[in-house]
């Protein structure tokens, strides 16, 4: 523990420099987490204000099976959200990494273009895909593989696939960053040591560009978890998450204090998975340190 | 077995036999195709004609994980998230074999590099020397049939590259496989190897123990290339004898050699003499039977510790000369630039090249 007066010139200029940032950070991140922390203690009162003195009535509203149901289904959306993600960005990273520079910067390119055009555009343009009358149906249907019941649209699949659309390309770039980097020579010795194509790509293709998949988990997990847009756009009632469910108690509802209770849940259970992960690494370094110490 | 990278004949209808036991290398410069003959034993590249067998049997289709050799890579290849003792198991782990067994052969392996406190230490925690040593214990604990070995030393530094060379040495003669070793520094394939591969441009120019290699090379790649040597081109005046010749040096003048590849009369030839086979005196030596002597003047003197090199010009030729510093280096007359001196060597000790062009 370092106390004002054991800081060394070096620390001290560190501080100074870190200093807007740091203010920044706690104008706009941490006074207004707080706040809602508070609000969710407080009365909400009939116009969509706040009222006075405290309450417990808030936060224990928030147990209610609906709540719950919506908790959950947000979770296993989210999960579900990041494991497809990976799914299809380990090969898709892999195959871009390995490919002659001409076709990388083509294929780059393709992962990046969706970019060009505005997020909510392309959310509409899901729903027009999706629509009972959109062709995708139409395409389905002349497959036989859905009947004229199918509905594509407003339910947890459709914010799935919407949901997996557009957090691929994040999911992809730090996994082409990492296996970018790998030496692919270490496949090889692991094929001629005997693995199997399968065996060199779990065992050492994996844990090498493991760096690159955590953080591909974070970039996906956490947006997807507070997701609002995609939920409201195509999930329909079956396809609420806790972010549209906020957004539902501050506009139609009015209810701040409800609103901010559901917020500060979403932010502890961000926060979750980021300092576990923090942790981890950090005792991984510690590790790793005290390894190159020993003789 | 032939292989191209596009227009590149990289390995060119090339044949090759080991034999069980041997340490065999590969030597050549960069890109003459010595590393594609390794990829093709370890099942990295599929030749576009011709087999590999081992133990007489056809290998050639067999994926690298399938052989029974194994490779220590030019970079090491080492696992960096693994440790030491986990990167010499890979091959039994993924082999399925019991846990005991797996962790006594590691240990015997760990104790033949002799490594056993290292054993919990990342790749990344390692100097030079210890990854390659880990590198070969991760090959050999598989037992392999062939080793192979992939420039393995050229990542250090000269003292331990030198210790390094001793120590496989050890090992080979220990575990007893063959090892298929591939270098482009002559000094190590001639030190370890029991016979060795000269290739160029994808062919190989000659096979044989190291010291067939250095005094009766084959063809005038492979004088230059292990070792220095002197290219004097001439022409054949006459055979008196069945095992001599005389030639005519052009912008020399006449010397006699050892015919060890009946030529004819008139049939143009580079005879080829090694540096230290020449000896350098300011007088006239006498004369004597298949003795070559020739006036020339010192235009260089390179000390290099151990010996002398001479730069003379005779005739019209400018010819290498390397003096060993036995005991007194400092004689009366040290030889020094400018001087005038005899240079001599023995008929046995120059041999003819036929059919090629002076590489100098």
């Amino acid at each position: 523990m370092y106390h004002c007066g054991d800081l060394t010139p070096k620390q001290r200029a560190e501080w100074l420099v870190s200093l807007p940032t740091l203010a920044w950070l706690a104008l706009f991140l941490v006074i207004p987490a707080a706040l809602i922390f508070v609000l969710a203690f407080r009365p909400a009162d009939p116009y969509g204000g706040i009222g006075a003195g405290w309450t417990l009535e808030t936060v224990r509203a928030l147990w209610a099976p609906s709540n719950l149901a919506i908790a959950v289904r947000t979770l296993w959306i989210s999960l579900l959200t990041t494991a497809v993600c990976l799914v299809l960005a380990v090969p898709a990273g892999y195959t871009i990494a390995r490919a002659s520079e001409k076709w990388r910067n083509r294929l780059l390119m393709l992962v990046i273009v969706p970019f060009w055009t505005s997020f909510l555009v392309r959310v509409f343009a899901w729903r027009s895909l999706l629509h009972p009358e959109g062709p995708v149906k139409a395409l389905l249907q002349a497959a036989g593989l859905a009947g004229p019941e199918t509905t594509l649209l407003y339910n947890p699949a459709a914010v799935v696939l919407v949901m997996v659309y557009t957090f691929l390309p994040f999911t992809i770039l730090p996994i082409y960053a990492a296996a970018e980097k790998f030496d692919f020579r270490i496949v090889e010795a692991a094929r001629d040591l005997g693995a199997r194509p399968f065996q060199a790509f779990r065992k050492v293709f994996l844990p090498g560009i493991s760096q690159g998949l955590l953080t591909a988990f974070l970039v996906v997990f956490i947006p997807a978890l507070g997701s609002y847009i995609i939920p409201d756009l195509v999930g329909g009632p079956s396809g609420e998450m806790l972010g549209s469910k906020i957004a539902q108690r501050v506009f139609t509802d009015r209810n701040l204090p409800h609103a901010s209770a559901l917020s500060a849940v979403l932010v502890l259970a961000v926060m979750a998975p980021l300092v576990a992960v923090l942790a981890l690494q950090r005792k991984k370094k510690r590790a790793d340190i005290i390894m190159g110490e020993s003789p | 077995m032939s292989k191209r990278f596009g227009a590149v004949r990289a390995v060119d209808d090339v044949s090759l036999e080991l034999k069980k036991g041997e340490f065999f290398s590969l030597l050549g410069p960069s890109g003459c195709g010595k590393t594609t003959m390794l990829r093709l034993a370890a099942g990295f590249e599929v030749p576009d004609a011709g087999r590999v067998f081992l133990d007489g049997r056809d290998i050639t289709d067999l994926p690298p994980n399938k052989r029974p050799v194994n490779t220590v890579f030019q970079s090491y290849a080492l696992f960096p998230h693994m440790t030491v003792r986990d990167n010499i198991a890979f091959g039994l782990t993924v082999a399925k074999r019991p846990k005991r067994e797996v962790r006594d052969e590691v240990d015997r392996m760990l104790r033949l590099i002799r490594m056993e406190d290292q054993a919990d230490k990342k790749p990344d925690q390692l100097s030079g020397g210890q990854r390659q040593r880990v590198a070969v214990a991760r090959a050999l604990v598989n037992r392999p049939r062939v080793l192979l070995l992939d420039e393995p030393l050229a990542a250090l530094d000269l003292k331990l590259r030198q210790k390094m060379l001793i120590e496989l040495d050890l090992v080979h003669d220990e575990v007893g496989i063959t090892f298929l070793y591939v270098t482009h520094d002559q000094a190590e394939a001639m030190s370890l190897s029991d016979r060795i591969a000269v290739m160029d441009g994808g062919r190989i120019e000659q096979v044989g123990a190291p010291a067939e290699i250095y005094e009766s090379p084959r063809t005038g790649f492979v004088a230059a290339f292990i070792g220095d040597t002197n290219f004097l081109e001439g022409r054949v005046r006459e055979c008196p004898e069945a095992d001599y010749c005389r030639l005519e040096i052009a912008g020399l003048g006449e010397a006699a050699s050892f015919n060890d590849r009946q030529v004819r009369p008139e049939q143009a030839v580079v005879l080829s003499v090694r540096p230290e086979k020449i000896h350098i005196a300011h007088d006239r030596p006498e004369d004597a039977p298949r003795r070559n002597g020739f006036p020339a003047e010192v235009e260089d003197v390179i000390y290099l510790g151990a010996s002398t090199k001479y730069w003379v010009r005779a005739g019209d030729h400018r010819v290498q000369v390397l003096r060993q510093h036995s005991r007194y280096f400092y004689d009366d007359r040290p030889i020094r630039w400018k001087d005038r001196v005899w240079i001599w060597w023995h008929a046995d000790d120059g041999f003819m090249l036929e059919g090629v062009k002076s590489p100098q």
